[in-house]
């Protein structure tokens, strides 16, 4: 299979597209793609200051290092979960990046906080891990932007990720969770800052091509949590479509952007914190009461040296 | 040749396509990329008995 641009031998075939390309013809394509949809969809504009949530996986790890290359200088923001033989690796991977693009990663250690890691945290809530996980993650990013003042938090989703939770959704028909899913969802004042997607038509398929192709040191491993999740199933079941009929699931994707409707704004907000909530206090708040825990979320930050915040390209 | 998926290591013993490889290790080209000798590989490339394989899962979840 030769590179459609170079003629040389092609490295990967993206099926969607109907082309095949060399490494860097490949590496080129990608960055342009999201270079583009961060225009067409209005995701970043020159006056923001973007940061990326990061977790060490090849995503955010990718999405970190691209937005620097092309142009979108952004520190980092990580969450120590303490998932045992896995955050610390993890963490290792994110410093190792934040040293390549240099650029300032902020760590938010959750049993540095609360004195428990994230399965100790979920059986306090009586949720799921992975719940757990989440709700803490949104609270955390979102505190870091409003505490900081990053203007938009971008975070690694990608098109299977997309793909797979809107399978979910519609395979149990969770109304309340199904038409707020979007590429970049509004900010709300000094409550909520601004979320955006910018790997959403890429997929995951492209993604560990770019990580691989670019160098990008990744944790590999799952997250210890994640053995039965049905996204996995649904991933699986989506690329089987996929492979009889290339483009279907960025065509999914692209058909539910359509037909998204604009999500309800609040006008709640946590009486501790101010995020979201539908009570007097938010979620969080809620546990972080429970706990006795009264003090204010604390970032450690990591920096490399030199630190170069006007730094626009990276090697 | 050599081809390591996770952390396991099959032995093949003679040349074929790597579509034919990941169809006798029943793994989806949708949701993995195959390195030979540390290269990335469409899967058309023609594997020799030599190569040193490593198959890349790309499915994450949670």
């Amino acid at each position: 299979m030769k590179c459609r641009v170079c003629g040389d031998k092609a490295s990967i075939n993206l099926r969607a597209y109907n082309t095949a390309l060399c490494e860097k013809d490949f590496i080129g394509f990608l960055e342009k793609r999201v270079a583009s949809i961060i225009e067409d969809y209005k995701l970043l504009s020159v006056n923001d200051r973007p940061i990326v949530a990061i977790s060490g996986g090849k995503d955010s790890l990718s999405l970190w290092y691209m937005l620097n290359k092309i142009g979108y200088a952004c520190d980092g923001v990580y969450i120590d979960l303490d998932i045992e033989g896995y955050s610390r690796t993890s963490l290792e991977k994110v410093k190792y990046m934040a040293d390549r693009v240099k650029k300032k990663v902020y760590v938010f250690s959750l049993n540095k906080f609360i004195q428990k890691g994230i399965d100790g945290l979920a059986r306090t809530m009586r949720r799921p891990p992975c719940s757990a996980c989440g709700m803490i993650k949104r609270y955390v990013m979102n505190r870091v932007c409003i505490e900081k003042g990053y203007t938009v938090l971008a975070t690694g989703h990608n098109l299977d990720d997309e793909a797979s939770a809107l399978l979910g959704n519609i395979l149990f028909w969770k109304e309340s969770y199904l038409w707020k899913k979007s590429i970049s969802l509004p900010g709300d004042k000094d409550h909520l800052v601004k979320k955006v997607k910018p790997l959403f038509l890429c997929s995951e398929r492209e993604m560990a091509a770019y990580a691989v192709l670019n160098g990008i040191d990744y944790i590999y491993e799952e997250c210890p949590f994640s053995g039965d999740a049905k996204t996995i199933t649904y991933k699986r079941m989506l690329n089987t479509i996929e492979e009889e009929s290339p483009g279907m699931k960025i065509q999914f994707i692209k058909g539910y952007l359509k037909k998204v409707k604009d999500v309800e704004k609040t006008n709640h907000y946590c009486i501790r914190c101010g995020y979201p909530a539908s009570g007097d206090l938010c979620g969080v708040c809620r546990i972080f009461k429970k706990l006795g825990i009264e003090k204010n979320i604390i970032f450690e930050e990591y920096s490399p040296i030199p630190l170069d915040s006007e730094r626009r390209e990276v090697t | 040749m050599k081809v390591h998926v996770d952390d396991k290591v099959y032995e093949f013993n003679k040349a074929m396509a790597v579509s034919r490889l990941l169809q006798e290790l029943s793994l989806s080209k949708e949701a993995h990329l195959v390195l030979v000798n540390n290269r990335l590989v469409t899967e058309d490339h023609r594997l020799s008995v030599n190569d040193e394989v490593k198959v890349i899962r790309v499915i994450s979840g949670g």
